[in-house]
């Protein structure tokens, strides 16, 4: 049974924003993952901000500039399944595709799959740790084969989001409203290392929702792609993930981008694999330099070395795709 | 609240925090659609709103109003208001293969079926695992589940449905036995 706590749901956004400023009320999207934080007791809410019936928050449209405008609210199904995502935004059309189960696929929104709460088992838990205010990370000497590669410290975290990666190659960013106005973020400034600040995985500020997600136009040679490897063949959140963003010129790779997830407590860009593809063709040398780049810089904690030979294997597997 | 529940519209008093499921099993008595994992791990809560199949053990009963809610129990009234004989094809189906054991996760099952055959009346075997991929089995090891699904599409195409595992030419040859 979950807390008890009342529930309202604005029928424009600034209702919805001046609602929020209180502090003690919390947005519902799909509410896949809120309903599972409040009843796991992670933090607490007095009140539920639904967004459901902003309608203007729902849907895909192309823009202007030939880009592509998403709904914060729009069914992560839907954006599996939507033609143009399909054909011209790959890697977002295959990491919808791979979120948890088909029902949660129509329940989950976009917006709230971007700022889902990490799945760490000790946060998820009765574990007073860092995140939650605390003092202590039980994962840093304690069960941490789920956890981080890159970018671990104080807080060792994966960040759980596959569209995240997958949006992050593909250019996006995110439309946000708050109390302050509008602001626009690309998507990969949108998130916090635990370094930064351990109790917070996004900059969202009180009061402030993501209403949409822009991407940019995307050319005839681009291909992009993602890939999760799970311990399950369906259903489960990434051990590792690839996403990968090529503009190809006959053959040669004009330019590249590569993101991660599994492995970092934010979505992980990995420039120095981008590096090593820009400007090459993609043969064997070439994905063997690729591959050690990717691990070049892991430092993985006790329980989790593993993740380090799977990225490996990914990004082979996903380069020999491609050559 | 104004609930929505295999065509009825109940007036239902129940607190803002309580689920979807809570309300159909504790305030309505619909008991087909199971509790088991209360957090989206299982499937066994699925129902259909709005025609697609969702786990409303994470759906909050405020967030339902407005939207249809098809249940187990409304299925086969369903396909007799759809002109239909006798119960929902899948329903009979699971029966003639008996696709369950101990029938936890079946009300689940057959909802997400149904939602696909509505969709992709004539789905491909990859399309029917994927569409049940969602629902957990304990018992059964699928297979049985997957069969059922499958002979109502054989039976829409005309083709032979699949042999049913006791009726398989190897009934009697236990493994090890020659
Ligand atoms: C069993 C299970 C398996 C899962 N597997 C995966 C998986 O494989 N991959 C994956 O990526 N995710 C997975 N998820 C996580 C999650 O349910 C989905 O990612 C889903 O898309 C979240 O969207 P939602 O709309 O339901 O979010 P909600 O639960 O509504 O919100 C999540 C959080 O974001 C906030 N929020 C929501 N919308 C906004 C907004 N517009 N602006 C600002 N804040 C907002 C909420 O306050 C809340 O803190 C899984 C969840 C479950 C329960
Ligand atoms: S990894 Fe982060 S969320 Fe998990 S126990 Fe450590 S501080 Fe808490
Ligand atoms: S009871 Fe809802 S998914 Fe298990
Ligand atoms: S028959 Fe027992 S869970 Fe499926």
């Amino acid at each position: 049974m979950l807390p008890d706590f009342s529930y309202v749901r604005p029928g424009t956004l600034d209702e919805a924003v001046s609602l929020l400023a209180d502090g003690r009320s919390r947005v519902h999207g799909g509410g896949t993952d809120l309903l599972g934080c409040l009843r796991d007791r992670v933090f607490a809410a007095e009140r539920l901000v639904s967004l459901r019936d902003l309608a203007g928050l729902r849907g895909i449209q192309e823009t202007a500039d030939g880009g592509l405008r998403i709904g914060a609210l729009t069914a992560v199904a839907e954006i599996a399944e939507h033609e143009t995502v399909r054909s011209r935004y790959r890697a977002l059309a295959e990491a919808a595709a791979s979120v948890a189960s088909p029902q949660l696929r129509q329940q989950g929104t976009l917006g709230g799959n971007l700022c889902q709460k990490p799945r760490c088992w000790y946060y998820r838990g009765d574990f007073h740790c860092l995140r939650k205010g605390g003092d202590t990370c039980y994962a840093a000497a304690g069960e941490n084969q789920y956890h981080c590669i890159f970018g671990g410290g104080p807080c060792f975290i994966v960040h759980p989001s596959d569209t995240a990666p997958a949006l992050i190659v593909l250019g996006a960013a995110v439309q946000v409203v708050g109390p302050r106005g509008t602001r626009r973020v690309p998507l990969e400034e949108f998130y916090v290392l635990p370094e930064a600040d351990v109790e917070r995985e996004t900059t969202l500020g009180r009061g402030e929702i993501v209403t949409a997600i822009d991407l940019p136009p995307a050319g005839p040679s681009l291909r992009s792609s993602y890939r999760k490897v799970r311990a399950r063949g369906a259903w489960d959140f990434a051990l590792v993930g690839m996403a990968l963003a090529l503009q190809l010129d006959g053959g040669v790779v004009r330019d590249a981008r590569v993101a991660f997830s599994g492995v970092a407590p934010v979505p992980w860009r990995a420039r120095d694999v981008e590096s090593v593809l820009r400007g090459q063709r993609i043969d064997r040398a070439v994905v063997s330099r690729a591959m050690n780049a990717a691990v070049s810089k892991a430092s993985p904690l006790p329980h989790n070395a593993y993740k380090v030979d799977l990225l490996r294997g990914l990004v082979e597997e996903r380069l020999a795709s491609i050559a | 609240m104004h609930l929505k529940v295999n065509g009825d519209v109940h007036d239902v008093d129940a607190p803002d925090h309580w689920t979807l499921l809570e309300v159909l099993r504790y305030r309505l008595g619909l008991t087909g659609s199971k509790q088991g994992c209360d957090k989206g791990d299982c499937g066994a809560c699925t129902v259909l709103v709005d025609g697609e199949p969702m786990i409303s053990c994470l759906i909050l009963a405020r967030e339902a109003e407005g939207r249809e809610i098809v249940t187990i129990e409304g299925l086969w009234p369903l396909h007799l208001a759809r002109g239909g004989e006798g119960p929902d094809p899948v329903q009979d189906a699971f029966d003639r293969y008996g696709a369950l054991q101990c029938g936890f996760c079946q009300s689940g099952m057959i909802l997400s079926a149904r939602a696909l055959l509505d969709r992709t009346p004539s789905p491909t075997d990859e399309e029917i695992a994927r569409a049940l991929s969602g629902n957990l089995c304990r018992c059964t090891g699928y297979t049985q589940i997957l069969q059922a699904v499958q002979s109502i599409v054989a039976r829409a195409r005309g083709v032979e449905p699949p042999r049913r595992s006791w009726e398989a030419a190897n009934v009697g040859r236990q493994a090890g036995e020659r």
